[in-house]
């Protein structure tokens, strides 16, 4: 599901505008560090990641589910195997080993996730909404997603803020967030965790109990707006922050280079 | 002797109702031409395992071959879900089908599990999931040798695995580059095992590069040779991933009559990949043919 349910532009005070699907690319590369191994997902995570390897991080190193290590598309690729990401990587492994020696033992950094439901913890439905012997909406499942949840040190989930995404808690556990706060999540012997929800109207951060709250607002968001969508009392940092908006460098990357069609952004004009 | 077939011998032979069945291939080299071999024969009450069902079951199941499927992640990638999949676990169309649900490293492990003849895998995977209380081919062990624990994923042993690799000698000692996937798992832990391959090569040439044999001829019943036999998934240096067919799935299969005409279209209407690929036109696949980049050759040096 790359494609977001609600677009807004928004006018800056220069002739520049952008979109919030623009912005939530932006967002995401800017949690990503040079040094960062990155396993990367399609869509929006893919454009983040190559906007910052363009931008900020040029030695991130994109990993993906398929096996592939050090990928440099020259076009973003619509699955995570496509050729043009095994065609001048560093390695291709079989995907036993990419689960195995890299994720599983710790050596990816950062991993994206999506899904149809977060929960206050961070704990991720991508697997049913409803029963799941009888499901209201039957959806694609975990593929890589519960590992990647367990084992990377910072994950990050994109995804556009509905009503319906943001129960208190989700129908179906996929990807384990903070369950049980982050006590519990220690209890299971699990590092890492959520680090930052990017939707398109903020970037929201876990606090020391691990609970979700809003770190940024968006330019065009507001406190009710997200608070209206969101099935439980949010919490709002207490310096809550504007996110900086996308500069003309990152525009024209994502505009010209990474997603000419716009396949994965709506875009301004 | 030459393993040598056509795939409608093969399919023929290896493929039974009621069989299970793993067509393997991580986005890369799926046996789409397999998959509706197995479709105009009139398999019925089929498992079919993969990690990714893709659209290669989405056919199957479209089609009313499928009694249960067995994956870890069942969407179109890139693009959003499986619109016969979501029909068949939905609303029992055409066909009722089980699910056996795994994550991908889950998924893997259990094939791994059955290509080593073990009784399971264990794997730090399905922590704190709600996936162990509804498949009970997930349990979580504790270690033997101190304060931790694991998941322990049975064997998958499929009756049938369907593999593709870019090319193999008559035997089936066959060089596969690109994406590995889980190729190989899936060809060990199978019973009967089809190679399809873009082309036929002699012994010669896999012995001069042996570092890229990923599947022996001893894991091999029979051999196919079958140019665009993973139309629209991909051959690494063949062909590139025919996007448009993938996106405009969702459309196709959207309900059951448009699949249906498709089905008709590209499975029922022609007798082979042959066809399907004249079908397709040298136009189409002469867009997906990538320009050529040679790795730089090895020298394995001559020994005596």
């Amino acid at each position: 599901m790359t494609t977001d349910e609600t677009e807004t532009t928004t006018e800056t005070d220069t002739e520049r505008a952008y979109t919030n699907s623009e912005l939530m690319v932006v967002a995401a590369a800017r949690e990503l560090e040079s040094d960062d191994s990155v396993l990367v997902g399609i869509g929006k995570p893919n454009l983040a990641c190559n906007v910052a390897k363009r931008t900020h991080a040029p030695e991130l190193r994109m990993v993906y589910e398929s096996g592939t290590i050090g990928s440099n598309p020259k076009t973003p690729p619509l699955s995570i195997g496509d050729p043009g990401l095994a065609a001048g990587a560093l390695s291709i492994e079989p995907m036993r080993n990419g689960f195995n020696y890299y994720l599983q033992a710790g050596r990816l950094d950062v991993g994206f996730l999506g899904g149809a439901q977060i929960d206050r913890y961070g704990n991720i439905n991508s697997t049913v909404i409803g029963d799941y012997d009888d499901p209201i909406v039957r959806l694609p499942g975990s593929g890589g997603a519960c590992e990647i949840a367990c084992h990377v040190n910072r994950t990050m989930i994109i995804t556009p803020h509905t009503e319906r995404r943001f129960p208190e808690e989700v129908d179906f556990i996929t990807s384990p967030g903070y369950v049980g706060g982050r006590e519990g999540r220690a209890e299971l012997g699990l590092d890492g965790g959520p680090e930052a929800v990017i939707t398109d109207l903020g970037v929201y951060r876990f606090n020391d109990d691990g609970e979700l709250y809003v770190d940024s607002l968006h330019p065009s968001a507001t406190r009710d707006e997200i608070q209206s969508k969101t099935g439980w009392e949010i919490e709002f940092a207490d310096d809550l922050q504007q996110t900086a908006e996308p500069t003309d460098e990152e525009l024209r990357l994502i505009r010209e280079e990474l997603d000419p069609e716009e396949l994965y952004t709506d875009q301004a004009e | 002797m030459s393993k040598v077939t056509s795939m409608h011998d093969a399919v023929a032979t290896a493929v039974d109702d009621g069989d299970s069945l793993y067509l393997a291939g991580f986005t890369h080299l799926i046996p789409f031409a397999a998959g509706h071999e197995i479709i105009r024969q009139g398999r019925t009450d089929l498992e079919l395992i993969r990690a990714t069902p893709d659209l290669i079951y989405d056919q199957l199941i479209a089609a009313g071959c499928a009694r249960k499927v067995t994956f870890s992640w069942a969407g179109n990638p890139g693009v959003g879900s499986l619109p016969a999949f979501r029909r068949a676990a939905e609303e029992g169309y055409p066909t009722e089908i089980e699910l056996e649900e795994y994550t991908h490293f889950g998924m893997i492990a259990a094939l791994e599990a059955g290509a080593s003849n073990l009784p399971f895998m264990p794997l730090r995977g399905f922590i704190g999931s709600d996936l162990p209380d509804h498949n009970d081919n997930i349990a979580r062990v504790e270690s033997p040798f101190g304060d931790d624990y694991v998941y322990a994923v049975a064997p998958i042993e499929p009756d049938v695995a369907v593999v593709r690799a870019q090319r193999a000698d008559e035997n089936g000692n066959a060089h596969l580059w690109g994406i590995q996937g889980e190729v190989k798992l899936a060809a060990l832990a199978a019973d009967t095992v089809i190679l399809s391959v873009e082309e036929q090569c002699s012994e010669e040439t896999i012995r001069s590069d042996p570092n890229r044999t990923v599947i022996t001829a001893d894991e091999v019943d029979h051999v196919v040779v079958e140019p665009y036999g993973s139309h629209p998934s991909y051959a690494q240096g063949y062909y590139g991933r025919d996007n448009e067919a993938y996106l405009s799935w969702a459309e196709t299969a959207a309900d059951r009559d448009t699949v249906e005409e498709w089905l008709d279209e590209w499975v029922y209407g022609v007798d082979d990949r042959r066809e399907y690929v004249e079908q397709l036109g040298t136009e189409r696949i002469f867009d997906l043919e990538p320009e050529t980049a040679y790795a730089t050759p090895v020298n394995m040096g001559e020994y005596r």
